[in-house]
């Protein structure tokens, strides 16, 4: 049987892929633009198929608080939400990592600080990449620039997650979420059943058994010593999928003199760029990272040998640009442009500030 | 082949619909499409529009500053959009609720009567199909056959019995489109 | 006699639920938690359900619930615990899912997540110890602490114009749909145990009862005799004095 082919919102192909890709469970608080996430979901009545549990929560604290639990018996768990609700979140983001767990969180998100805006925004990089909750952590950040990878990504978040035993980021922005394109759903996977949780997950809380100690899922430990040697495996978990898990895509960075950068539907619209500036005689191209953390420090740096200048190109006041500038040492120059406030910017912006921030320099 | 389009006009008017039944259509006949509404609070009577992109290649920014072709019906979205269509470009507007008509003379301009028509035909829900009708006829981009397909795919299944008075609607608005 | 000659099994009166181990607890001496876990620890190896039993502990003096009773555990973050709960109960239909909270942690920083878990109907259990106090941060007014009740935040006694009043929670879940089964306990005489024992009993078989939906709230009125700064004995005689004037010892609600 050929894929069906389908028109679908981004948010939409989410909901579908978490079916498809034996999600155990789901825990979410509407917030625009995200919100046809659990809609589509309540419409689809997973319970009565694969029997996914799906459960509008009472706020985003006790949502991600769900996931937290759902991921100590090691299920497959998920929330979702828009960045006023990804700050919310932040207690339990630190307490999944801090616990060693796994888990899926999505933040589709819209313009900041405060009550902000609904509009598609990036203002949220420092908060996932670099922290955001309490304590030394970090998570995987996937970065979805399409529809199709908005389903794709799911899955590929899962098995990131169970395979470090850490929480994963999708990192989107309300113009993917809100966005139609054609999708092919991922094939359907079953659910794990107990007995291989037990198997797979031996550290995971599903009742104790005669053959093993009690499991306890914590992030507490009040002797310093020990509290250090976690922190310790953390910081070597985080070397070891900085190490194997960097994800990037190249559109025409062979031969460019000059490269955008950017993520998410930010690459989107330089993709573009890039064609509308070619045509102009103008050798750019674009590097888009897929994965935020890890980030492609190394693969930026590669770029060194022929590209003249950079133009990081986010939906928000400079972020990204940071770790572009790390990776560069300061032999190029890297420069940022964006718009806030929701806006997103054009093709056309982002050539001409190409061209003022970089060409002309 | 690649055809950019705006639709804009009234929350209501079924514009996001009519944007999704034509990139369904694009789909169904095997092209990339892209579908991005300008999204906010307003469900009714608010300013609404939608980015539709149909393409032979695969589509990069589905946010676009110039069209090639725009769909008006509002005298708001006159004149955010007017400006913003390519040269040679196509403007096609309904004259319902336009007091200023447009003046570029280096695009084509075309004017259907479909909100008249749509109440002339005791059927006003079918305006955004009339719609549709006369934006195939002057810019044949997806024929007929996918775009009852596409309209089968974006309709509940409850309203399948809808889909001949769609096509005729669709038909009329094929009939009626005039340069302006 | 010696000693030696008196420990022989069949001069064995009592024992102590296999699955509360050896573990030194960190409770104050005269704390009514580790009463309370002992029944906790009876009633789940006395329904057989060690295999098919997760406890959520909260933050508070109960956080290392953990360490002394040998089930699967979750340590909660401040509050969350009935949303946890929540969760492992629906993703593990089958299994006795319960929480042990604080006043503090059950009744001001987690409201909202132990109103709306009982107001789903929840088929959990949730064991509820009020002391009227912090005991874990140093004996600080809880919401639940009763007025003109001395605590380091409220030195000269709680002031309602300044603090508001004790909040009887308990009260306010028996009055939702979702709540099957709210009772007020208390542990401190050997009738008192008994009665608790039988309360968490009937709260974990509830949980195991799906055909009859709804949480099961069990709240001790306990004792903090460190954070009261009294002794044991007078914190019991003062409980009985004034808590259980504000909140009186019974159920609440039983369907």
């Amino acid at each position: 049987m050929s894929e069906e082919v389908r028109l679908m919102k981004g948010n939409e192909a989410l909901a579908e892929a978490a079916i498809r890709c034996g999600c155990d469970g789901y825990f979410g608080y509407p917030i625009t633009p995200q919100s046809e996430v659990l809609e589509t979901l309540m419409k689809l009545k997973p319970w009565e198929t694969t029997g996914m549990v799906v459960l509008q929560a009472e706020s985003e604290v006790a949502s991600i608080n769900m996931v937290y639990a759902g991921a100590g018996c090691g299920k497959k768990v998920m929330t979702s939400t828009s960045s006023p609700g990804f700050s919310l979140m932040q207690e339990g983001v630190s307490y999944i990592a801090g616990a060693d767990i796994p888990a899926l969180v999505v933040n589709v998100m819209r313009g900041g600080p405060g009550l902000g805006t609904i509009q598609p925004s990036q203002a949220d990089y420092f908060q996932t990449v670099k922290g955001g909750g309490h304590g030394d952590y970090r998570q995987i950040t996937l970065a979805p620039a399409s529809v199709q990878e908005m389903a794709d990504f799911v899955g590929l978040g899962f098995d990131l997650a169970f395979k470090y035993n850490i929480l994963t980021v999708i990192l989107a922005d309300g113009l993917i979420g809100q966005m139609m394109e054609k999708v092919v759903l991922p094939p359907f996977v079953p659910r794990k059943t107990n007995e291989e949780i037990r198997k797979e997950c031996p550290w995971a809380s599903l009742g104790k058994t005669p053959d093993r100690k009690r499991n306890v899922i914590t992030s507490l430990e009040l002797e310093p010593e020990p509290m250090e040697r976690r922190n310790i495996a953390l910081q070597a978990k985080y070397a070891e999928i900085e190490k194997n898990e960097v994800r990037y895509e190249d559109i025409e960075t062979s031969d460019a003199e000059y490269l955008f950068v950017a993520f998410g539907s930010a690459a989107r619209i330089c993709q573009k760029a890039v064609e509308v500036a070619r045509a102009e005689g103008i050798k750019v191209g674009l590097l888009r990272p897929i994965t935020l953390f890890p980030f492609p420090y190394e693969h930026i740096k590669e770029q060194l040998t022929h590209v003249k200048g950079i133009l990081s190109v986010e939906y928000n006041a400079g972020q990204m640009v940071e770790d572009i500038r790390l990776a560069v040492e300061g032999r190029i120059p890297v420069e940022h442009f964006g718009r806030t406030g929701g806006i997103v910017p054009t093709p056309e912006e982002v050539i001409d500030a190409l061209k003022q921030k970089i060409i002309k320099k | 082949m690649k055809e950019e389009i705006i639709i804009a006009g009234f929350g209501g008017q079924g514009v996001l619909s009519m944007g999704k039944i034509l990139a369904y259509s694009g789909l169904m006949q095997g092209k990339e499409v892209s579908w991005l509404p300008a999204y906010g609070p307003e469900q009714r009577g608010g300013t609404a529009n939608v980015t539709v992109i149909i393409s032979d290649e695969k589509i990069s920014s589905p946010i676009l500053n110039s069209y090639d072709t725009a769909i008006i019906l509002n005298q708001q979205s006159l004149e955010k959009f007017e400006s913003k269509v390519k040269p040679g470009g196509k403007l096609i507007y309904d004259p319902y609720g336009i007091v200023k008509a447009p003046t570029r003379t280096d695009i084509d301009i075309y004017c259907i009567n479909a909100m008249d028509t749509a109440l002339a035909m005791n059927a006003h829900k079918s305006f955004n199909m009339i719609i549709l009708g006369g934006l195939l006829k002057i810019c044949p981009i997806v024929d007929l056959e996918y775009v009852m397909l596409g309209l089968k795919k974006s309709l509940p299944e409850r309203h399948h019995h809808l889909l001949p008075q769609n096509e005729a609607a669709i038909r009329k608005g094929m009939e009626i489109i005039n340069k302006h | 006699m010696t000693t030696q000659d008196i420990i022989k099994p069949e001069n064995l009166v009592y024992a102590k639920p296999s699955i509360m181990n050896d573990n030194t607890m960190h409770y104050c001496p005269g704390c009514s938690h580790g009463v309370v876990h002992k029944l906790v620890a009876e009633v789940i190896e006395e329904m057989g359900i060690v295999d098919k039993t997760i406890g959520i502990s909260p933050v508070g003096c109960a956080v290392f619930a953990y360490n002394y009773i040998d089930i699967d555990w979750q340590e909660a973050a401040h509050g969350r615990a009935p949303a946890m709960a929540t969760a492992i109960k629906r993703l593990l239909p089958d299994h006795c899912v319960f929480t042990y909270q604080g006043d503090g942690d059950l009744a001001a920083i987690g409201t909202a997540e132990t109103i709306h878990a009982c107001n789903r109907g929840e088929n959990i259990a949730i064991i509820f110890i009020n002391n009227a106090i912090y005991g874990m941060t140093g004996g600080q007014m809880a919401p639940t602490t009763l007025e003109g009740m001395k605590t380091s935040t409220c030195p000269y006694g709680r002031d309602v114009t300044l603090n508001g009043y004790h909040l009887p929670i308990g009260n306010l879940v028996a009055q939702l749909e979702g709540t099957r089964y709210v009772t007020r306990q208390s542990v401190h005489t050997a009738a008192a145990v008994r009665k608790a024992k039988a309360a968490i009993k009937k709260a974990f078989e509830n949980t195991l009862a799906p055909e009859k939906k709804g949480a099961s709230f069990v709240e001790i009125v306990s004792t903090c005799n460190s954070g009261w700064k009294m002794s044991p004995k007078d914190a019991n005689d003062w409980m009985v004095e004034n808590m259980f004037k504000a909140y009186p010892i019974g159920d609440l609600k039983n369907i």
